[in-house]
């Protein structure tokens, strides 16, 4: 069976976030002055073949502790396993 | 026989020819790997150089340290053979679990292309076993995303074993904040692993070698290299 996977990569809370602060600079030329704790992250969406939603799940769970996240600096989750 | 320095070449790496040159120009002999290759040619150093090491695509070093030459580092380090990663070669040893921490945008989120200075934290690592503690070096850096960062406790361990090895300084040395070109966490420009053989800094050492185009802080760092081989090695 074939599962779309979502998995949100995020910088662990407490870590500078450059691309964070900057957005929320910019966002006051705007017209948003009422804008605080900007944090950019990433969206991972992928397609697994899988006996089973816990297996696509698992295997996504591996895939984003070895690759699409750097555990030292990121955490992930998975937003979404949706059969297909 | 001098000794057999190892530069490995990524799809994507920029500073591997000077690397090599510089192994040549401090009296070593340089020796190119590839990124697939599966043996290290009896080289007695490994040197990972800066670059955009396959595209530095999802996070810089994320798809480098699944090369097949990387599996022969890691044994390679693991034997104690000294290893350094320089820029986009740092972000690889830390992507790799063979250093702590990780690199990420720098504080002004822009590329910072400019000559810095280095103060020498500790000898105890190949690339710097003679030169002298508090010593200046100076060297560029261009990076984007070379701001070092590690969890307090990461950091407090790395103080107290003394790997912290440079650290971003003015020309006398001193370490503050208007000296860090790129916001790393208390100042930190390279580190070592716990042995000591694995060393990765952000700054770029084969870049100044050579008097007739910039500074030569590099030089002692490949001279030490070459010489704690031919020590190892009983030449």
């Amino acid at each position: 069976m074939r599962f779309a996977v979502e998995v949100l990569v995020t910088l662990k809370p407490g870590l500078a976030d450059p691309q964070g602060k900057a957005v929320e600079g910019a966002l006051p030329a705007l017209g948003w002055t009422n804008v605080s704790g900007v944090r950019v992250g990433k969206h991972v969406r992928l397609e697994v073949e899988a006996g089973s939603e816990s297996e696509a799940r698992t295997q996504v769970e591996e895939m984003s502790g070895r690759l699409l996240s750097n555990p030292v600096i990121e955490d992930s989750r998975i937003l979404e396993v949706r059969g297909e | 026989m001098t000794a057999r320095i190892g530069v490995v070449t990524f799809p994507g790496s920029l500073d591997d020819r000077d690397a090599l040159r510089a192994v040549e120009l401090m009296g070593g002999e340089a020796v190119p790997l590839w990124h697939a290759d599966t043996d290290l040619k009896g080289v007695e150093g490994v040197i990972l150089p800066g670059g955009f090491s396959y595209g530095d695509y999802l996070r810089c070093g994320a798809i480098a340290r699944f090369a097949p030459v990387m599996e022969e580092i890691r044994g390679f380090a693991a034997r104690g053979g000294p290893v350094l990663g320089i820029c986009n070669g740092f972000q690889i040893l830390c992507e790799s679990g063979l250093l702590p921490g990780a690199l990420i945008r720098n504080r002004s989120l822009r590329f910072v292309c400019r000559n810095v200075h280095l103060r020498v934290e500790t000898t105890q690592t190949p690339v710097t076993a003679d030169v002298l503690p508090g010593e200046v070096l100076e060297m560029p850096i261009k990076h984007g995303e070379g701001q070092f960062v590690a969890s307090e406790a990461d950091l407090d361990r790395l103080e107290e074993d003394a790997r912290v090895v440079f650290r971003y300084s003015g020309p006398d040395g001193t370490v503050d904040d208007a000296h860090n070109p790129n916001g790393a966490l208390r100042g930190i420009a390279g580190i070592r692993n716990e042995a000591g053989n694995v060393v990765g800094l952000m700054p770029h050492p084969e870049h100044a070698v050579d008097p007739d185009v910039g500074p030569t802080g590099g030089q002692a760092l490949f001279a030490s290299l070459l010489s704690s081989v031919m020590a190892e090695a009983g030449r």
